[in-house]
């Protein structure tokens, strides 16, 4: 096969291209610059191109640079300040695959003539022998599984995408790249957001403008009890960091944008029982049915819990959002967890899972309480 | 991945192949002759009177003295010194502050502009019409009697138009008789007699690796009587204007190539420009809607410029590298990625059609298979983008708009653990 392997300069994709290039395929390197701003940390940079570049001379393959900035900038920077802005929890890194990695560069590869695109996942792609269905199944090494943040993959983009190192460890993966001499085997991991600076979150929202400070209140009795530096700074859930002294451990239970107000409360407030999910994907291309007994995970590394799918009736469907919903079906389905869990902030994305396999997954929505 | 053909190299602009009479000339001083030429010994004396040599050749080549010679580590050092070396002079004397460059300098300029103006000078950067050449009123407008420094290209490095050099020079001696004039002709050398054309300018920049001669080796002409302070300080090399040990077999090899770029220059630019017209006028017929940049000006021999819309050239020169054809887009930012080009964006095209631009540049190793390979090859690859770009937008979009939620979805049955 004619392959095009997404190299970040990191160990993963480094491994990835070798295993290619070792399978026989004709293998061609492209590092993305996606962001033009001052971070040098993330995965754009001058720094990280090169040792990409370097492995991939390394393999004896070619490497070019695809400057999608623009597109990163429209489509993933503008929508997190936005969402922030909104009070909103946004995952730019998902944002990242579905436009840049899934969609731009897939569209790229396939006008170049490639017939697949290779990324570092770790996420395992199965085929089923009988059907000719993709799967997307969590990798080897539980600990470094990225199927959380690939939940928007479907037939189409599984059909020309391979993860060629989502059967092996990490740690194999670096054992790998020491034999070969490749010179990202021991490089760190990038863990941050790649275009967020030295300054950090706030600093990037503040310098935006949409950082704005306003009440913390208790949602027990509505007494204004401290004071945030912006709703941007604070995520559903969070137990530290808020600027009150409590007996009981408080946490954010609740954000309310219109107002500028955070809400605290004990634990039991922030538990709820479902979760509206919208911006709906399924990997098998077909929607899930009501009553389907799910895993559910809402955070990269969060632990999966069992929930239902149910999907409302016609009357619920909220068409003003979503165009399609009329012809389709549902624009959004309810999780019903087994137990009640903590509340989901709204942005982030709940990934349904059968066991390893990665069934789909969607946004949470907000919803008033 | 080239398929054992030989490599096309449609780059020169970037940089040409040293010429074999260059590389002769300086493999004497890559080995035996290694002596430091500020030195007073018999190798040293070796090495001194192989540079004085090189500096009469380059001084004939340039049509000054060799006294008004100063031989830099490159091109962008020689617009360096020259912008910043002539406003720090005019400083220091007192004559103005006013710094004025076109939009679409060489960033060796532009980015000399913007540190004098963080310094405390004005900079001004004049217009540039549709078809890449200067706006002489505005020029004419940013100019006053507090001009301290002009600085305009005599060819431009990505869309190859020859500027208006006298005409310029007249208007900058009317209204900024305290102004000095500078010209980057770092893309000229090659095609035109910038002895003749650059006569009016007080500094005049080139570079070797643009004329068959090796990297990291320039000149600027430095006129007499010209103000001008170092920028790079140290032994006093070179008049006190550019310190630091002299590059001995760089400066021999460049002026051997120089030598003989000043002897064909008439045939290079008869020939080339042969097959730049072929190349240029067989891609507008195999690609109707190719648009060649700059059509209506006067043009150097070994350029051709194009758009292709709706191609993205980042694609384009992948597939066309995969081919064994080097081009490039003109522009490129140290990672390697391709940013709008800022002498497109000058010349006002929108920012998809800059990044659609692709430039084909031709040189004195330039033959007429590579313009037949060439031929072949471009047209090819446009038709291979524009044919995939339809046939996939219909696919994947459909593909999409089925993974939403169904209501119900009788489809999928016994799906999850139960």
């Amino acid at each position: 096969m004619n392959v095009l392997v997404a190299m970040s300069g990191g160990v993963d994709s480094s491994v990835a291209a070798a295993l290619l290039v070792k399978a026989g395929h004709e293998v061609t390197g492209v590092t993305l610059k996606l962001w033009g701003g001052a971070s040098d940390s993330g995965c754009c940079s001058v720094s990280d191109v090169e040792d990409a570049r370097r492995v991939a001379a390394q393999l004896g393959m070619p490497h070019y640079v695809f400057n999608f900035a623009d597109d990163f900038e429209a489509r993933v920077v503008d929508p997190y300040v936005a969402a922030y802005a909104a009070g909103t929890t946004p995952n730019p890194c998902v944002a990242c695959n579905d436009h840049m990695k899934f969609d731009r560069l897939l569209t790229r590869a396939t006008e170049l003539g490639f017939d697949a695109v290779a990324t570092g996942h770790h996420v395992r792609r199965i085929v089923d022998g009988a059907t000719g269905r993709l799967a997307l199944h969590r990798a080897v090494d539980a600990a470094k599984d990225q199927s959380y943040v690939l939940y928007m993959l479907g037939q189409a983009e599984l059909a020309l995408t391979l993860f060629p190192v989502g059967h092996l460890t990490k740690a194999a993966v670096r054992e790998h790249a020491r034999r070969l001499g490749l010179r990202t085997a021991d490089k760190a991991e990038s863990m941050d957001v790649c275009f967020i600076t030295k300054g950090g979150r706030e600093r990037f929202l503040a310098d935006r403008g949409v950082l704005e400070a306003g009440p913390v209140v208790d949602g027990e009795t509505g007494a204004v009890v401290g004071t945030h530096a912006g709703i941007a700074t604070v995520t559903i859930g969070q137990r530290r960091g808020l600027a009150v002294a409590q007996g009981e451990r408080r946490y954010v239970v609740d954000v309310l944008p219109a107002e500028r107000t955070v809400v605290i409360g004990p634990k039991r407030r922030l538990l709820v029982p479902s979760v509206k999910v919208g911006a709906l994907r399924f990997v098998d291309g077909l929607p899930l049915a009501s009553g389907t007994r799910v895993e559910v995970q809402a955070r990269a590394h969060g632990v999966p819990v069992p929930a239902r799918i149910d999907v409302p009736p016609l009357d619920a469907v909220d068409t003003s959002t979503d165009t399609s919903a009329v012809d389709t079906g549902a624009d959004h389905v309810v999780v019903s967890f087994d137990e009640p869990q903590p509340r989901i902030a709204p942005g982030q994305v709940v990934a349904f899972y059968d066991g390893d396999r990665l069934l789909g997954g969607g946004i949470a929505r907000q919803e008033s309480r | 991945m080239p398929s054992g053909r030989p490599v096309v190299y449609l780059d020169h602009a970037a940089t040409t192949p040293l010429r074999p009479e260059a590389l002769e000339a300086m493999l004497p001083f890559l080995a035996e002759h290694h002596g430091n030429a500020s030195g007073m010994h018999s190798i040293a004396r070796t090495a001194k009177t192989a540079l004085e040599e090189a500096r009469e050749i380059t001084a004939a080549a340039l049509g000054c003295q060799p006294a008004e010679i100063v031989f830099t580590g490159g091109g962008t050092e020689a617009d360096n010194l020259a912008v910043k070396g002539a406003a720090l002079a005019a400083r220091l004397g007192g004559n103005g502050d006013g710094v004025v460059v076109t939009a679409f300098e060489h960033h060796a300029v532009l980015h000399s502009g913007t540190r004098l103006e963080r310094d405390g000078f004005r900079l001004r950067e004049v217009s540039v019409t549709p078809d890449g050449v200067i706006d002489l009123a505005a020029l004419a407008e940013a100019l006053d009697e507090r001009t301290v420094v002009v600085s305009t290209m005599l060819v431009n490095n990505e869309v190859g138009t020859v500027a208006p050099l006298a005409e310029i020079a007249a208007l900058v001696r009317e209204r900024s008789p305290r102004a000095v004039l500078h010209t980057d002709s770092v893309q000229a050398m090659a095609w035109a007699d910038v002895a003749r054309d650059a006569a009016v300018a007080d500094l005049v920049a080139i570079s070797a690796h643009k004329v068959g001669g090796p990297k990291g080796v320039g000149v600027l002409v430095v006129r007499r009587g010209t103000q001008l302070q170092a920028v790079i300080d140290g032994g006093g090399q070179e008049r006190n204007l550019r310190s630091g040990t002299v590059n001995v077999a760089g400066i021999v090899g460049m002026a051997a190539a120089l030598r003989v770029v000043v002897e064909r220059r008439a045939d290079d630019v008869a020939r080339i420009g042969g097959l730049r017209d072929r190349l240029r006028d067989g891609l507008i017929s195999a690609i109707p809607d190719a648009r060649p940049t700059a059509a209506g000006a006067p043009m150097v021999a070994g350029t051709c410029h194009l758009t292709f819309p709706k191609v993205e050239a980042e694609s384009l020169l992948l597939l066309l590298d995969r081919d064994g054809v080097c081009a490039s887009a003109g522009s490129s930012c140290q990672s390697g990625s391709m940013d709008p080009s800022h002498v497109l964006l000058a010349m006002g095209f929108p920012k998809e059609a800059a990044l659609s631009a692709i430039r084909l540049s031709l040189g004195w190793s330039t033959t007429d298979a590579d313009v037949d390979r060439a031929l072949e090859a471009i047209p090819a690859a446009v038709a291979q983008l524009r044919d995939g770009s339809r046939a996939r937008s219909a696919s994947r979009t459909r593909e999409r708009s089925r993974a939403r939620a169904g209501r119900g979805a009788p489809r999928s049955p016994g799906r999850g653990p139960s």
